[in-house]
């Protein structure tokens, strides 16, 4: 019943927002928020904060880009419908890959090694110029038209982006209850016990790490379809902290807080010129993010979960005082 | 035969840089387990006063030991103001500093603008000289960047090693607990730390400003340095700081002088090399 109750209102959003709002910020935030949901899902049930979830969507925002329709003349031109498999398909390798990378790695560890490799990604595609194009990247990547109808429309994208975090979100819910998914989150609380079991850690922090590419590389998909472009500067550090500060923002206990975080962070950037000068919109982020860290290290949606609890049962204390990092 | 001694001394002189800017990294890393993602706006914010004051009095040793001073002092601030109140919580404390090296960063934008600022030298460290032996011309500058992260070293060496400040900062590293229960101001000294490691990051801001130039980013490049320094040399110990900076400078020099493409694959190639064999860097004590 909870889905539906979520999910009416925001299907009969198209009908009250005009394109600027449908598309600036709905659409946005929804794609945004399945980017940022590969890293709360990482946080949340691996217990491991990655750096690299902008470098998978990348990954699957340049496969789109070169094996689809662009204007630099670059790529092997492909039918959509196989394009996005091997999209997928590849952020999914990468996110492997970075598991594997950082499979010893816990904790600040983790997220020094991660970010390193996001690093070290943004500034191979800016040198490689056979695949990425270098610095310029790919632009005019154009969503494909299906019965005459661009999916880059405002409604098409719309419905497309709230379907994919729809599903996105029902996947994870189905994946961490899977026996996969179950050992994934004993290798959180408790890794020695896991290896006493005899079972490997390897394998389910490379599932994780998998499956988040996964997640990312379905936004990386949408966003270049929404950018309509992509260069080093979509895998930089901006986006990098971009996703980071979302899933702080909407807390990192819970996938849904992604969508939260996406939502706020959107609007913010949006109407940013209303409060403070445009230019010093990253002094703004920064301060809503150190405030959301000090005050709230749950995310707004650990705040709402409280506020809901506490309106149910007024004796209830807060229980937004238990640690960050479990 | 030149050109690979030039390329040589390139790779060293940026391993002086790296290993300036990644021992205050690692020092910090070491006694608080504190991973600060603000040290590159340290670094840069170091850079920039020193570059101010030296257009202003025409001092450059004045101008490296502002820089420092500037950066020790908003360290201090970071420490005290912010991450102490959440010392034991990692994560958290590593997103509190990302916020403040965004808030940081911006501000400087703000202030500096966009350009690129390059200190002016001292008649002494202006111009170059041949090298005995080598025969090859190199400028003053590098050579005097080389010999002050020398002295930096064998300083910070000093210190940890030999004085009583020292060994209360490796006893924190040991058993942080039993140094409280001694009845050490364990806060304090935190702050101290955090001062010692900006005042490192701020006066290689302020020497790679001379040797190099610096600009928005150069924060984000040297906090990257820095990190993948400390991976491969193992954190928290300053002989790694040391060892990773020079694998990692001279990687880096010779990858952009042999393979200009691939030059960044070699930094990274080595990283994972060494997380594969040794995860907690060459140097490093293992993680638990």
């Amino acid at each position: 019943m909870r889905p539906a109750v979520v999910l009416l209102p925001l299907l009969a959003l198209p009908l009250l927002l005009n394109d600027f709002w449908l598309t600036q910020v709905a659409t946005r935030a929804l794609i945004l928020g399945v980017m940022a949901l590969s890293l709360s899902f990482l946080a949340t049930y691996l217990g491991v904060v990655s750096f690299a979830q902008a470098t998978m969507a990348g990954v699957a925002g340049y496969t789109m880009a070169y094996f689809g329709p662009n204007t630099v003349g670059l790529g092997v031109p492909l039918p959509f419908w196989v394009t996005i498999p091997i999209a997928l398909a590849l952020a999914t390798v990468s996110g492997a890959l970075v598991g594997l990378i950082a499979r010893r790695s816990r904790g600040i560890y983790a997220i020094m090694i991660t970010l390193a490799i996001g690093v070290a990604f943004f500034y191979f595609t800016r040198q490689n110029y056979t695949f990425f194009n270098g610095w310029t990247g790919f632009s005019g990547v154009r969503a494909p038209e299906i019965a005459g109808i661009s999916l880059r429309d405002p409604l098409p994208l719309y419905l497309l982006s709230l379907a994919t975090a729809g599903l996105a979100l029902a996947l994870v819910s189905g994946f961490v209850r899977s026996p996969l998914g179950l050992t994934i989150q004993a290798v959180r609380d408790a890794p020695g016990r896991v290896l006493a079991l005899g079972i490997s850690v390897t394998t389910p922090i490379v599932a994780a790490f998998a499956f988040s590419g996964f997640l990312a590389g379905a936004g990386g998909i949408l966003n270049v379809w929404y950018q309509e472009r992509i260069s080093s500067f979509s895998v930089g550090l901006g986006p990098i902290i971009d996703i980071l500060i979302i899933s702080v923002i909407g807390g990192l206990r819970h996938p849904a807080g992604a969508f939260v975080g996406a939502v706020v962070f959107v609007l913010l950037d949006t109407f940013a010129v209303d409060l403070i000068d445009r230019e010093r919109f990253n002094t703004l982020i920064g301060c809503v993010l150190l405030l959301i860290v000090v005050v709230a290290p749950g995310g707004l949606h650990q705040l709402g979960a409280d506020w809901i609890a506490r309106l149910r049962s007024p004796d209830a204390k807060s229980k937004s005082s238990v640690r960050a990092n479990s | 035969m030149t050109l690979f001694l030039i390329v040589t001394l390139n790779g060293l002189t940026l391993a002086a840089l790296y290993f300036l800017a990644a021992s205050g990294f690692s020092l910090i890393f070491g006694l608080m387990r504190t991973v600060n993602m603000a040290h590159g706006a340290l670094l840069l914010l170091g850079g920039y006063v020193g570059y101010s004051i030296v257009d202003v009095t025409g001092s450059w040793g004045l101008g490296v030991l502002g820089g420092g001073l500037a950066a020790a002092l908003a360290g201090a601030l970071v420490q005290a103001g912010v991450l102490g109140w959440m010392q034991g919580d990692e994560l958290r404390q590593t997103l509190a500093s990302i916020a403040i090296s965004i808030i940081m960063a911006d501000l400087m934008l703000w202030y500096w603008g966009g350009l690129t600022y390059q200190v002016a030298l001292p008649e002494a460290l202006a111009g170059g000289q041949r090298l005995p032996i080598l025969g090859v011309g190199y400028a003053n500058i590098r050579l005097a960047l080389m010999a002050f992260a020398l002295a930096t070293g064998l300083a910070l060496w000093f210190l940890i090693q030999r004085t009583r400040f020292g060994a209360v900062i490796r006893a924190g590293v040991d058993d942080q607990d039993m140094l409280r229960a001694l009845g050490y101001p364990i806060g304090r000294i935190f702050v101290l730390v955090f001062a010692l490691g900006g005042m490192l990051a701020g006066m290689a801001g302020v020497v790679a400003a001379s040797a190099l130039s610096i600009a928005p980013g150069t924060d984000l490049q040297f906090l990257l340095s820095s990190l993948v320094v400390v991976i491969v040399g193992g954190m928290g110990s300053i002989g790694g700081a040391a060892l990773g900076a020079l694998l990692v400078g001279l990687a880096e020099q010779y990858g952009l002088a042999y393979a200009p493409t691939y030059g960044v694959v070699f930094t990274f190639a080595i990283m994972v090399l060494v997380l594969a064999v040794r995860p907690q860097g060459l140097l490093g004590k293992a993680e638990q």
